[in-house]
């Protein structure tokens, strides 16, 4: 098995992966903390605080669970349906099979 | 300094001959059918499930260095030295669907580095060339850097001398030589155990001594009262938000990074991460308020070296066996990055600058071969560089190579989306935004805290507005001044050659190549049987018979 070294530019089958989309409305969420966090003016101050923490630091770690939110929620609106899901782990294991029997 | 404190050393030499031993097992571990080629001992047989995945990218993103740099920023500088968590929030939804068309392409083609992809894609070798030297060139002083954070812990200990340096290092080539990517892999989980263990139990213990998180930031505001206290200035904003935007689209065009996502084993283990990375930014951000404990602990750099101040906070606040465990988190999560910073500068150079210029016709086992010797000549190079270079230069080095990585982001991740740049165009913004970005920090003067200047040039990455005749005392970082000038001139470019049509090539991709799904018959079956049960579970220890 030695297509792992097979030069740039050159697939390894004939075969052409189906048409998809990686388009969705949903994507558009990605830049709510983009957006959220780069405006600075925002959070730049001290009041109100939190356990001694000024507003900068505690706010800034309360959007490290905004970006989380929103990745995981564009994760799940747009992750495909269980059986394709199954079809890329059953092709993982497959792969592992093969190269089991080759050892 | 008084002597070498034995405990600590002990526990940190316990804790690196254990992951030493780790390193070479790793080399066994889910072991390739044949480690001799490139994409088995460059990208660990390229099928990293969603945890290994999450520990070998959190390794490699969030460095050793970035755990020592980012407090002693925050104890000189103040509230500025806070860009680290807003930057390292932005990156994953900037590049969450970037990141994906990269490994479908990749593992569509063969592609290993961004180059291998740039050099197909918009069909021009010289872009390809511009873009490796390029990531050679900026992860060289990152790979240096790595070993600041180690010497910070040594000179803590009081450890003399530059022999444990070079010793770490040599273990450290000797078991990426042997066993690829899987070794950081492993010992990422390491890593990331002590290092969680220590942030956990120092935000807890250290605020408790020192009379509560109230009485640390009042000692910080104290310090910067003459400033904005511990806030920023209203000039200091601008900086602060272009700063985390631009290494934030940095961070994913370093090749360390992009060898990382490569080795996930599908698209949805990528996503996944992108959700579940940001608890290292959740740490970062609690690790960069040990500058403000150590302001507030009254903490003293060991002679003038800033990077010093954990070490020795940690020592001033633990007993000494958990400042060993502290140390040793430092100096393990130095290897991780650097080891995969030496694979994918070593895949640079025999991809896209031996077999492409010097070696055509070579086979994949002379191809690994090179590329394993690169690796070792980057780490050479890199405790030379600490050795015989002032470590403040890599720090500089380092600066600039943000700025420089990202003048490959219109070729590596809008070549991703687009192809309508001419490649033409692509190499005259490259040159265009390389030239206007270290114009701009020759430019910019390295100040002393009193104000004064202390040298001339490159004294750091934040360019004043004022002196492109703004009137305004705000500054903006370099790097995304110098993206700003590529694109415009790569856009101005490409117009005109496609008004002559000049022949911008040939395709080496398909649209269905960026969607592609692991299960599809285009995606390489790479023989390694990575999805397997980790080592110790079968029973067996797999490998060639």
């Amino acid at each position: 098995m030695s297509i792992a070294s097979t030069p740039p530019g050159r697939p390894v089958t004939d075969e052409v992966a189906p048409q998809r989309s990686d388009r969705s409305p949903w994507n558009w969420l990605l830049l709510v903390p983009i957006v959220v966090v780069l405006l600075v003016p925002l959070y730049n101050r001290v009041e109100p605080t939190l356990f001694g923490w000024p507003f900068f630091y505690w706010m800034q770690l309360a959007f490290v669970a905004l970006g989380v939110a929103t990745t995981s929620i564009v994760y799940r609106m747009t992750r495909r349906s269980p059986a394709e899901q199954q079809a890329a782990r059953d092709a993982i294991t497959r792969d592992a099979d093969a190269g089991r029997r080759e050892d | 300094m008084d002597g070498i404190n034995v405990v600590e050393l002990t526990i940190v030499i316990v804790l690196f001959l254990l992951v030493t031993v780790l390193g070479f097992a790793a080399s066994r571990w889910r072991r390739a059918e044949d480690l001799m080629h490139l994409d088995e001992w460059g990208l660990g047989g390229r099928s990293f499930g969603s945890w290994i995945t999450w520990f070998l990218l959190g390794g490699d993103l969030y460095t050793a260095y970035t755990f020592v740099a980012v407090p002693a920023l925050m104890f000189g500088a103040g509230a500025a030295g806070f860009f680290a968590v807003p930057y390292t929030i932005i990156i994953y939804p900037l590049v969450f669907l970037v990141v994906i068309r990269l490994w479908s392409v990749s593992h569509v083609r063969g592609f290993v580095t961004p180059a291998d992809f740039v050099r197909s894609r918009f069909d021009s070798p010289t872009l390809a060339l511009l873009v490796a030297i390029t990531g050679i060139v900026a992860t060289m002083p990152y790979i240096a850097l790595q070993l600041v954070g180690i010497e910070a812990i040594l000179k803590a200990m009081g450890v003399e001398g530059d022999l444990p340096l070079i010793v770490a290092f040599v273990i450290l080539a000797i078991y990426t030589y042997n066993s690829g990517l899987r070794a950081p892999a492993l010992i990422a989980v390491v890593k990331d155990t002590l290092i969680y263990l220590t942030i956990i139990v120092a935000v807890i213990v250290i605020p408790s001594k020192l009379g509560g998180w109230d009485a640390i930031f009042g000692a910080a505001e104290k310090k910067f009262s003459t400033g904005a206290g511990v806030i920023l200035p209203a000039t200091g904003q601008l900086g602060y938000a272009t700063l985390a935007l631009g290494s934030a689209l940095a961070l994913f065009l370093y090749p360390h990074s992009i060898t990382g996502v490569l080795a996930a084993s599908n698209r949805d283990t990528l996503k996944r991460n992108m959700s579940a990375l940001p608890i290292y930014s959740l740490a970062l951000g609690l690790i960069a308020l040990l500058g403000y404990m150590a302001i507030a602990a009254g903490t003293k750099p060991i002679g003038t070296d800033g990077n010093t101040i954990v070490p020795v906070l940690f020592q001033q606040m633990f007993p000494s066996w958990f400042a060993g465990i502290g140390f040793a988190a430092i100096g393990i999560g130095a290897l991780v990055p650097a080891a995969i910073m030496s694979i994918a500068a070593a895949n640079l150079f025999t991809r896209n600058i031996y077999k492409e210029y010097l070696r055509k016709d070579a086979t994949s086992q002379q191809e690994a071969k090179v590329a394993k010797i690169a690796s070792l000549v980057v780490k050479l190079g890199a405790v030379l560089a600490i050795l015989g270079l002032n470590p403040q230069f890599s720090i500089d080095l380092q600066l600039i190579g943000g700025v420089i990585i990202l003048q490959t982001m219109p070729s590596v991740a809008l070549g991703l989306y687009t192809r309508w740049l001419h490649r033409g165009g692509l190499i005259a913004g490259w040159v265009a935004g390389m030239a206007a970005g270290l114009l701009m920090v020759y430019d910019i003067p390295k100040l002393n805290p009193d104000g004064t200047v202390a040298r001339q040039h490159f004294g750091g990455s934040s360019f004043a507005l004022s002196k492109l005749g703004f009137d305004t005392r705000s500054a903006v970082y370099a790097g995304l001044l110098a993206l700003l000038v590529n694109l415009v001139v790569a856009l101005v470019v490409t117009a005109i050659l496609r008004a002559m049509k000049v022949d911008d090539g040939v395709d080496g991709t398909a649209v269905s190549d960026y969607t592609a799904e692991r299960e599809d018959p285009t995606v390489r079956d790479l023989p390694d049987p990575l999805a397997s049960a980790p080592p110790g579970l079968d029973g067996t220890v797999r490998g060639r018979t």
